[in-house]
């Protein structure tokens, strides 16, 4: 069982060791954020779809600026008119050569057949507008909404669910009956009515989609709140005499900040399907406003003609909610404290 | 004595998202018929992983057996195909699990959880696995075992789901039964209940035993023989006597020196100082050399190998070499190791 | 639990008499009703909807009429029919509705759930994957898009199905798909979440142990435990439902509450519009009710802890 090789004597003399050494290289010293950060960054998906929405929102904001067209600039002459892209529309097996196909299968150049010379890259609605402007107007405008709701979400329910966990008591007993009777009302019955109330705009859309939206960002801060209000550190900060508004800002918002973001990733797609909805049903932005909810809502009054118009917002929508899901999801994977060793 | 179970060399890492962890680095050790073997040691040792990997239970996903056998009865556990690995489990092999509260399947029938391997391993038919159940359950205390056969587990106070778990791994006489803490989620009472039935069941069926615990108190009440691990490794093996009055490794004797006694009243309990390794990154020599003060250089440099102490009696440290000076143990040991001698020459 | 049924069961009427209070005084504030559209009355139906719902009296007491009819389940009369209640309207459209939504939740959950169980006993392979990726789009597409894309592509340009109405089993099919998808893609997600939770508890460490085969252990043991949780989003599928319904019955034409709901919202009919609001909602507050209680009923630990109350 025994290497007997000679050991050199002086090996057998005393080390210097310090036992308290060991406590600092024996644990990892990553933060939460690093190590959150590397969770994300193994996450493909995640990762992809961040670009994605970033691509996404740079070209809504530079996009319009991109055409020479207005985004209510009507042309009839010019309408219903699919993409067509210079250099790509030689490539035949892309569909960005001007062509459209008949109900009885004949395929035909639109742009020849109504002696077009301009380009329209995405291709012109039922009023000749051009998709391509109104479509990163439109995305815009989705966006736009959507933010602005999360972001209103996301104050109210912070300081909501933050003062009804920390002041606890009566407050928070009286507090919660509230947020229980308003999560049992569905949320699309309240925006259906607020809307049809105030008349749909930007700011009246938002407002309506805000309204019990920022129940869930409450009721998860809350609990939250009240599990680190019980853990020793919290409590350590107390009794070493911290004030309450120290003890949540110097302790309790770093720790929420994970559910707080994981939340709000959660509310922006869900403001962006809520405001699609509502233009879908009659409800949404009136003309000349584009959202992404009224431009798939135009091209489905056509869509068995020329059915670029409907999908090429839908892409956009789509892609727009899988990213935020994905990142939401990848997200919460990579901040959940439950997840980390 | 006929050795049941062997454990030669083992090695097991865990990859892990910060990298590999080395929670197994070379375990040794082995079980005779009948007799009940302690394993002690800190938390994060290896304790539970070994208990797992004997039993092939480590999860598939992140656990890799890097070297080493398990032999039971001659054949080699790690290389069993599934199929055989789960005629072994349950039957000749069970395991008792550390927490009584999450082991039990919340939405089954107490008496349906004991009736599975029965009928399972024994062949027996559905009515004569039910009376063999609720033998058992009468055999390990609990009153009204017909009414109990169909209840849930969420009806059962804590010590009698733990009885209920070692009811299930009774349940086909085992040759040998691994019990992970199977006490410490347990009050005092109940506790010394439990392993009166363990040392019960052990006379009436000849059961190996391997009893894993912290408490060094249980140990010198059930186990014939102990093996402390330190770091993923069995620092020390021997008898009781031996590892309790005659400790050689540093770890041993911090351990001890920590154990309340009826005679170190008025001394303070002592703490062994720093923290365990971090098997991420192992260190290259002695795991323990940073919190032992009687470190030496080679301490820091290569791994103690096993140093005879006597036939049954081995430990892991450089203390051990010719060349090493004489060291003094601290008090507490010392003391011990007086009473054993006492004992020896009285004999 | 009584006690606990009489406090849910007091929440559900607040809940419904607020929405119900809400809807009304909201109708109230919008400018000009309910006689926006008084172009489209007749001067006798002006007459009998003054008099009926004493539209002269002071709003309190008109408030008062209108609980006291919801009592009755008198909803009103609808501007867009002569004089056809309101309460009649929904009654008739309920029919495919119902079927639609009962088609979707059922296909939905029950594909959603043998996928989530397969993709979290396979975790990690391409079936996981695919899974997952079908779970991401189902969630993620809005359900008007895919119904138009399904409508287009599957209806339009393969004819494998009727493109629109309701007139046999063979026009339910894509209807249903379109509708199914949210909650195949919700129940598929939370199932394999949960079962994979299950797979690494001590419970079924402990099954090994008993030398359980892999069979055994998924099916018998993991896989009960897993879908208990489910019964809990179906709160939330319910509700995708009835957003669903307003769109899909849009899109394919179909006859049914959603689609009288877009018409009366497009057109201002007001009583069709708090009539189906506060359906929606007491159906909401129902099946959450239902939910809670079901989970009471297949859960064993809730079951008798609650029982011994
Ligand atoms: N599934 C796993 N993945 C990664 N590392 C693991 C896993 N299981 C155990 N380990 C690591 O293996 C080492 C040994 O763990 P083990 O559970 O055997 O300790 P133990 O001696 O049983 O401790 P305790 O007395 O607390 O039960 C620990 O460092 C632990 O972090
Ligand atoms: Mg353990």
């Amino acid at each position: 069982m025994m290497s007997q090789e000679k050991i050199a004597k002086e090996m057998f003399l005393p080390a210097e060791v310090d036992a308290t050494k060991s406590e600092e290289i024996s644990k990892p010293s990553l933060n939460y954020w690093q190590d959150a950060w590397l969770r994300v960054k193994k996450n493909k998906g995640a990762i992809v779809s961040m670009v994605i929405l970033v691509l996404l929102t740079i070209m809504a904001l530079v996009g319009p600026l991109l055409t020479n067209y207005g985004i209510d600039q009507q042309n009839i002459k010019h309408n219903n008119l699919p993409p067509r892209i210079p250099v790509l529309e030689k490539v035949s097996w892309l569909p960005f050569d001007g062509d459209l196909t008949r109900k009885n299968g004949d395929v035909y150049n639109a742009y020849e057949m109504k002696n077009v010379d301009n380009y329209y890259w995405l291709g012109t609605d039922s009023l000749g507008r051009d998709i391509f402007t109104r479509l990163w107007k439109g995305t815009q405008v989705s966006l736009y909404i959507a933010f602005l709701a999360a972001a209103i979400d996301m104050v109210i329910g912070v300081l909501y669910g933050a003062i009804s966990g920390f002041v606890g008591g009566k407050t928070d007993n009286f507090m919660q009956r509230i947020t229980e009777i308003l999560v049992g009302i569905p949320n699309l019955i309240v925006v259906i009515l607020m809307i049809i109330v105030m008349d749909p705009g930007i700011l009246s859309i938002t407002i309506a989609l805000t309204i019990t939206g920022w129940v869930g960002m409450a009721r998860v801060i809350r609990a939250q709140v009240l599990k680190l209000k019980s853990q020793e550190y919290v409590l350590a900060a107390r009794t070493l005499g911290l004030s309450n508004g120290k003890i949540i800002s110097k302790h309790l918002v770093p720790n929420l900040a994970g559910v707080i973001i994981i939340n709000t990733m959660f509310t922006i797609p869900n403001a962006i399907f809520f405001e699609a909805f509502l233009s879908f049903i009659g409800l949404g932005l009136q003309p000349p406003l584009a959202s992404l909810g009224t431009l798939i809502d135009d091209g489905f009054k056509v869509l068995q003609l020329y059915p670029y118009q409907m999908i090429i917002p839908a892409i956009v929508i789509s892609l727009i909610m899988i990213c935020f899901n994905m990142v939401a999801d990848g997200l919460r994977d990579a901040l959940d404290p439950k997840m980390r060793d | 004595m006929t050795k049941i179970l062997e454990v030669n060399d083992l090695h097991i890492s865990f990859h892990t998202f910060s990298g590999e962890v080395q929670a197994i680095r070379g375990v040794n050790f082995d079980l005779n018929k009948g007799e009940t073997l302690a394993i002690v040691g800190e938390s994060g040792s290896g304790k539970s992983v070994t208990s797992k990997a004997i039993m092939r239970l480590l999860p598939e996903s992140n656990s890799d057996i890097k070297n080493g056998e398990i032999l039971f009865e001659g054949k080699d556990l790690t290389k069993l195909s599934d199929k055989n690995m789960q005629k072994v489990r349950g039957k000749d092999i069970s395991m008792i699990f550390q927490d009584p509260m999450t082991s039990l399947n919340p939405t089954m029938t107490v008496g349906k959880q004991i009736i599975e391997p029965i009928v399972k391993h024994q062949k027996l038919s559905k009515a004569a696995a039910k009376k063999r159940a609720i033998e058992i359950l009468e055999l390990v205390g609990i009153a009204n075992p017909e009414e109990r056969f169909k209840q849930y587990p969420h009806q059962f106070s804590g010590g009698m789901r733990q009885r209920v778990v070692i009811a299930i791994a009774l349940a086909c006489n085992p040759k040998v039964l691994i019990a992970d803490e199977p006490t410490t989620a347990l009050d005092v009472t109940i506790q010394a209940q439990i392993l009166e039935l363990m040392k019960d069941l052990q006379k009436k069926i000849d059961t190996s035993i391997i009893f894993i615990t912290h408490d060094l108190g249980v140990v010198a009440n059930v186990a014939d023989r102990v093996a402390v691990m330190y770091g993923g490794k069995i620092v020390e093996i021997g008898t009781v006597d031996e590892v309790f009055y005659n400790p050689q490794h540093p770890y041993t004797w911090g351990l001890i020196s920590s154990m309340p006694t009826l005679d170190t009243e008025d001394e303070e309990l002592y703490a062994i100082p720093g923290t365990p390794p971090n098997l991420l990154h192992p260190p290259k020599g002695d795991a323990f050399a940073p919190r032992n003060e009687y470190a030496m250089k080679i301490d820091l440099e290569e791994q103690p190998p096993m140093f005879k102490v006597s036939d049954t009696h081995y430990a892991a440290t450089w203390l051990l070499h010719p060349d090493a000076p004489k060291v003094e143990p601290p008090p507490a040991v010392q003391r011990r190791q007086r009473q054993f001698l006492d004992i020896k020459e009285g004999k | 639990m009584a006690k606990y049924l009489t406090q849910r069961f007091v929440y559900m009427v607040i809940t419904l008499f607020l929405i119900a209070s809400l809807t009304f005084f909201l109708m109230k504030i919008i400018p000009g009703t309910p006689f926006s559209n008084a172009s489209k009355l007749s001067e006798a139906q002006l007459s009998i909807m003054i008099d009926k719902y004493g539209l002269d009296e002071p709003v309190p007491v008109q408030y008062a009429n209108y609980l006291l009819n919801l009592l009755k389940g008198d909803l009103g009369v609808s501007f867009q029919f002569n004089n056809v209640g309101v309460t009649d309207i929904i009654v008739n459209s309920m029919g495919p509705s119902a079927t639609l939504g009962a088609l979707a939740i059922l296909f939905g959950t029950f594909f959603g759930i043998i996928l989530g169980v397969i993709s979290a006993l396979k975790q990690n392979t391409w079936v996981d994957y695919s899974s997952t990726f079908i779970a991401v789009l189902g969630k993620s597409i809005p359900s008007f898009v895919f119904a138009g894309l399904l409508q287009y592509y599957v209806g339009v340009k393969l004819g494998w199905f009727p493109v629109a109405f309701w007139r046999g089993p063979e026009y339910m099919v894509l209807p249903t798909i379109a509708l199914a998808m949210f909650p195949l893609a919700t129940a598929s997600r939370f199932v394999r979440t949960e079962m994979i939770e299950v797979m690494e508890s001590d419970y079924i460490t402990l099954a090994k142990a008993k030398g359980a085969s892999w069979f055994e252990i998924a099916f018998k043991h993991a896989l009960r435990n897993a879908l208990i949780p489910v019964v809990t989003v179906l709160g939330p599928l319910v509700v995708s439902l009835m957003t669903g319904s307003l769109v899909i019955e849009k899109i394919f034409g179909i006859p049914g509450i959603g689609e009288q709901f877009v018409k009366s919202i497009t057109i201002n009919d007001y009583p069709v519009i708090m009539g189906t609001t506060l359906l929606f909602a007491a159906l909401f507050v129902v099946v959450i009710l239902i939910v809670d209680l079901l989970y009471g009923v297949i859960d064993p630990r809730i079951r008798l802890a609650g029982g011994k109350k």
